[in-house]
């Protein structure tokens, strides 16, 4: 096959990934639209419950509530693409802006219980996965069932009081010093280190069994060779797609743990914005973490494609 | 001749009978051992459940009744502690243990309402879409794919803040987002079943369609699907006692463990036991549910790998 | 003629949760220089289990080889391969013995360009240099009737034919000149064409390269175009060794007839049916106390309810394990003469 040709297949690959990432990300601004309207009245669920009829209709007049549902939705969109949520209602400013201030804190968090997840995770599967029944195999399977079951809410609020409160190794909120992110980012990672666990030791459960590390065995190779070469390279194809995803997860779930631990990013933000009923920004919110995620998601597949020739050619 | 072949064989086995035995209780006692989990999960269940459906008569007090003179009372084990209350009171003197044992009842309703509904949807959805093939499917997936992509919990919490608090609300919320996860599984099931060609085969046999479903579709689906109900509801409670946290569940009225948690919230510094019950009560049944999920996986049908948790 | 192994006795137990499977319970035969051995059997009768045995390729745990040696004619002399360290059995398989199995699509690494498959072995075995292990690859991707191989290098298993991917397999198997190849039903997941291809590859390389083989397989059919000598098992012991000719014209063990019986035949006089062997294979879970094939044999008398037969010499280079003489419609006199042999010639 020609270079050419490699390079053709690759780039329609990737350009059919980015054309469902936008007709996915349209309708995140389709559902977004929807739901606001969906109780009839966009603007009483905005206003405070006491604010008084006129309030109420100059709001209406002054969001453009009364022009028709397509006039509304071109206006949306069309703001939308140049990143145009219209102004928070609560802070009078453009409501993009303020949720990218908030992004940095998320991402940190995020990316932190995702080391984390790995570090723990990755070799602790592996361990698993080539000493099935060991106690280190064990350790990571108790690991991931923990890390299944515990609701980290309730994880935040134990880790908090004995860390923070009793050992004062910690603190308890806020994002001051670099020790902040320890507590919160193991809330964060400790679901996500056990499915890694979980999905990297069945994995080199499964392809251990492959025929072609009996192939690679009746080559005599050294051991060593057979399992970075053969064994971990396959693994890696299942373990980037989860880490991926996962990753996604993290940013558009780490609401509660930013709540519990005051951490200043777009979680904490949305249960703000939702408190002051300010939609404008809480939409800014879903439709910035949606665009994240599904890049996320992009960035994923392209990865996979690396490793995998066989999606690379497919 | 054939005679010969059984009696041989069975004296065979005969003749090695005591270490066959030995063997065979060893082999069940691995078994055994191997779905203790099993075991433990649906223990945990069951716990539950008992404690939604006897509630009256479980728990010592009205979970309603505040008492203001007793309130914030730490557990029983504590100096100031009593059996009276065993898990302690909260902020309004209400018994933490009767508001756990009522708060059952809101996680099972949602959990096994919403499971309901989300099931239903999604394997009308997939087994129409799997069935019907070509664009119809095609587009059934890409829409599935689109939620299934979409960070969950913001939604979630996105929707519920603007549909406000209820359990309807909250049921139907669940139901709906959750139900794309049950029309793939279904589609996948159904896409798997054509090509088996089997039920080709019974419509070439002449049977009819409302046969075919019965007898030859539902049975294969509903391993996969029972399984996959199992996670989803251990993660609907999840989420509804997340969603109570933020106060954007049932209303502040029923005594719920997201309700609790939210309570508990103002006072984790000083009486950190008024969240932690509700938080312990979520954890069991979580983890009870996920073992009893991962038992019936392994049990109906090994090769569901697809839940997403 | 040299030998180029030699094994003797040689058991291999797998020890399950179901019970102890006992899978090759004293196996011997001897391989020539130059020869084509072929071991016939039906899936489960031990075939596979055997070679894999010998070169410490069977998971263990459960499996264990439990008694027997295999002397190996290699590079460092005549030394038994299951006394080996696991180093040294490393620096045979591959260098001196090289294996080509059943199904070519699971048998490469998806994810690693056939290229460096066949580098990786000569640079294990060889020490030659990554660009010394390329030149070396091309020329046995050319040899094994690969075209284009400066343009296939570089491409990955899913992108060849499963003919093609076998030739792939083939090539690593050859690629250090081992002294023996072992081919595990090399033939069995591949179309009809595409056997007699790949049945034509192994002859002429083993003429180029003067190369012994073992030729596992489940169907005597292509044994005729390859084979110098059969090893027919059965329950994880050997029934009857012969060489191929002989074999085909005067089979000795029931079993053998049965399996000659069951094959189709296109020079046949009168239009045979096909038929097979009724019954199912031994259940190996239990210890075999008479004739494991006692249960599907029509000749099966008291003397094979009582006592394992051994292999017995019946003729030139020719041993069977029954109590029945075929050809005398009697059974067999002598075969307590000839004591337990170990199939020695």
């Amino acid at each position: 096959m020609s270079i050419a040709l490699k390079e053709a297949l690759v780039q329609r690959y990737f350009l059919s990934k980015v054309i469902q990432s936008i007709v996915l990300l349209f309708g995140v601004l389709l559902l977004v639209f929807v739901m606001v309207r969906i109780t009839g009245d966009p603007a009483a669920l905005m206003m405070p419950r006491e604010a008084s009829q006129e309030h109420v209709e100059a709001f209406r007049e002054k969001m453009g509530f009364n022009d028709p549902v397509m006039v509304q939705f071109g206006r949306f969109i069309s703001g939308a693409i140049v990143g145009d949520f219209g102004n928070s209602l609560h802070f009078k400013t453009p409501a993009m802006p303020l949720v990218l201030q908030r992004l940095p804190a998320t991402v940190q968090l995020a990316l932190a219980g995702l080391v984390m997840a790995v570090v723990v995770g990755v070799p602790l599967g592996l361990v698993g996965g080539f000493n099935p029944g060991s106690l280190v195999d064990s350790l990571g399977r108790f690991l991931a069932l923990l890390g299944q079951s515990v609701p980290n809410f309730w994880l935040a609020l134990i880790l908090i009081l004995y860390f923070a409160v009793r050992l004062r190794w910690f603190p308890s909120f806020g994002r001051d010093e670099l020790k902040s992110v320890v507590l919160p980012a193991f809330v964060m990672g400790l679901p996500v280190m056990g499915q890694i666990v979980r999905l990297t030791r069945s994995a080199v459960l499964e392809i251990r069994g492959e025929d072609f590390i009996r192939t690679a065995h009746s080559k005599g190779l050294e051991p060593r060779t057979i399992y970075t070469k053969h064994v971990l390279r396959n693994v890696a194809i299942p373990l980037v797609s989860v880490i991926g995803v996962q990753f996604g997860y993290m940013l558009g779930g780490s609401i509660y743990i930013e709540i519990i631990f005051s951490w200043p990013g777009m979680g904490q933000l949305l249960e703000q914005a939702i408190g002051w009923r300010d939609f404008p920004l809480v939409q800014a919110l879903a439709v910035f973490t949606s665009l994240v995620v599904l890049g996320l998601n992009l960035l994923t597949d392209m990865a996979y494609a690396v490793i995998d020739p066989r999606i690379r050619y497919g | 001749m054939a005679n010969r072949e059984t009696t041989q064989r069975e004296a065979d086995s005969l003749l090695d009978v005591e270490r066959t035995f030995k063997e065979r209780v060893a082999y069940a006692g691995r078994f055994l051992w191997r779905d203790r989990s099993g075991v433990i999960g649906l223990i945990l269940f069951l716990v539950v459940v008992g404690a939604a459906v006897f509630a009256v008569h479980i728990s010592p007090y009205d979970p309603l009744e505040q008492n203001l003179r007793e309130n914030k009372m730490p557990p029983f084990w504590s100096a100031e502690g009593s059996w009276d209350h065993p898990f302690g009171t909260d902020n309004l003197g209400r018994d933490s243990f009767s508001r756990i044992v009522y708060g059952a009842r809101v996680s099972l309703t949602v959990g096994f309402f919403g499971v309901l509904i989300a099931g239903t949807l999604g394997m009308v959805i997939g087994a129409v879409s799997g069935y019907a093939g070509g664009r119809i499917d095609a587009a059934t997936m890409s829409l599935i794919n689109l939620i299934l992509s979409l960070p969950y919990l913001l939604f979630v919490v996105f929707i519920a803040s603007i549909l406000g608090r209820s359990l309807l609300n909250v049921v139907l919320i669940f139901g709906i987002t959750d139900s794309p996860i049950f029309a793939r599984v279904t589609r996948g099931e159904v896409l798997r079943m054509r090509e088996s060609g089997y039920v080709e085969s019974a419509i070439s046999a002449g049977a009819r369609w409302p046969r075919i479903i019965f007898d030859h579709i539902l049975p294969n689906l509903i391993g996969p699907l029972i399984t996959l109900a199992t996670f989803e509801m251990s993660a609907m409670i999840f989420y509804e006692a997340g969603l109570g946290f933020l106060g954007l569940s049932v209303p502040p009225t029923i005594p719920s463990w997201g309700n609790m948690l939210a309570a508990g919230r103002k006072y984790l510094q000083q009486y950190p036991w008024i969240a932690a019950f509700p938080g312990l009560a979520i954890m069991f049944t979580s983890l009870g549910m996920n073992l009893l999920g991962d038992w019936l996986r392994d049990v109906l049908d090994p090769r569901l790998r697809r839940a997403r948790k | 003629m040299p030998k180029a192994l030699e094994v003797r006795d040689l058991v291999t137990r797998f020890y399950t949760l179901d019970g102890v499977v006992n899978a090759v319970n004293g196996v011997s035969f001897d391989l020539h220089e130059r020869e084509t051995l072929a071991i016939v059997g039906e899936s489960g009768s031990g075939k596979s289990v055997t070679m894999m045995s010998l070169l410490g390729l069977i998971p263990s745990p459960p499996g264990k080889v439990e008694q027997g040696e295999a002397f190996f004619y290699g590079a460092s002399g005549r030394r038994d391969l299951l006394q080996m360290s696991p180093e040294e059995l490393r620096d045979v398989r591959g260098g001196q013995i090289g294996f080509v199995f059943q199904d070519p699509i699971s048998t490469l690494n998806p994810i690693l360009t056939i290229g460096e498959q066949i580098s990786e072995t000569l640079t294990r075995h060889r020490g030659l240099t990554r660009d010394e292990a390329r030149d070396q690859a091309l020329e046995l991707l050319a040899q094994v009737g690969i075209p284009d191989p400066k343009l296939r290098y570089k491409n990955y298993p899913f992108q060849f034919s499963g003919g093609m991917r076998q030739r792939v397999v083939i090539a690593i198997a050859i690629s250090c000149t081992p002294r023996v190849v072992i081919a595990d039903e090399p033939t069995t997941a591949l179309d009809v064409t595409v056997q007699a291809q790949i049945v034509d590859l192994f002859r002429r390389l083993r003429e180029m390269l003067g190369v012994a083989v073992i030729w596992i397989t489940h169907d005597l059919g292509v044994v005729a175009g390859i084979a110098d000598r059969v090893l027919v098992m059965y329950g994880g012991r050997p029934a009857e060794i012969a060489l191929v000719d002989d074999l085909y014209e005067h089979p000795q063990h029931p079993y053998t007839h049965g399996l000659l019986g069951a094959l189709p035949r296109l020079d046949a006089r009168e239009s045979r049916r096909l038929v097979s062997i009724k019954g199912t294979p031994p259940d190996l879970l239990l210890p075999m106390k008479h004739c494991p094939f006692a249960w599907r044999c029509e000749y099966a008398h008291d003397r094979c309810w009582e006592e394992i037969p051994a292999l017995t010499p019946v003729g030139v280079r020719h041993q069977v394990a029954c109590f029945y003489d075929l050809e005398a419609h009697a059974p067999r006199q002598s075969a307590s003469e000839g004591g337990p042999s170990n199939g020695r010639e």
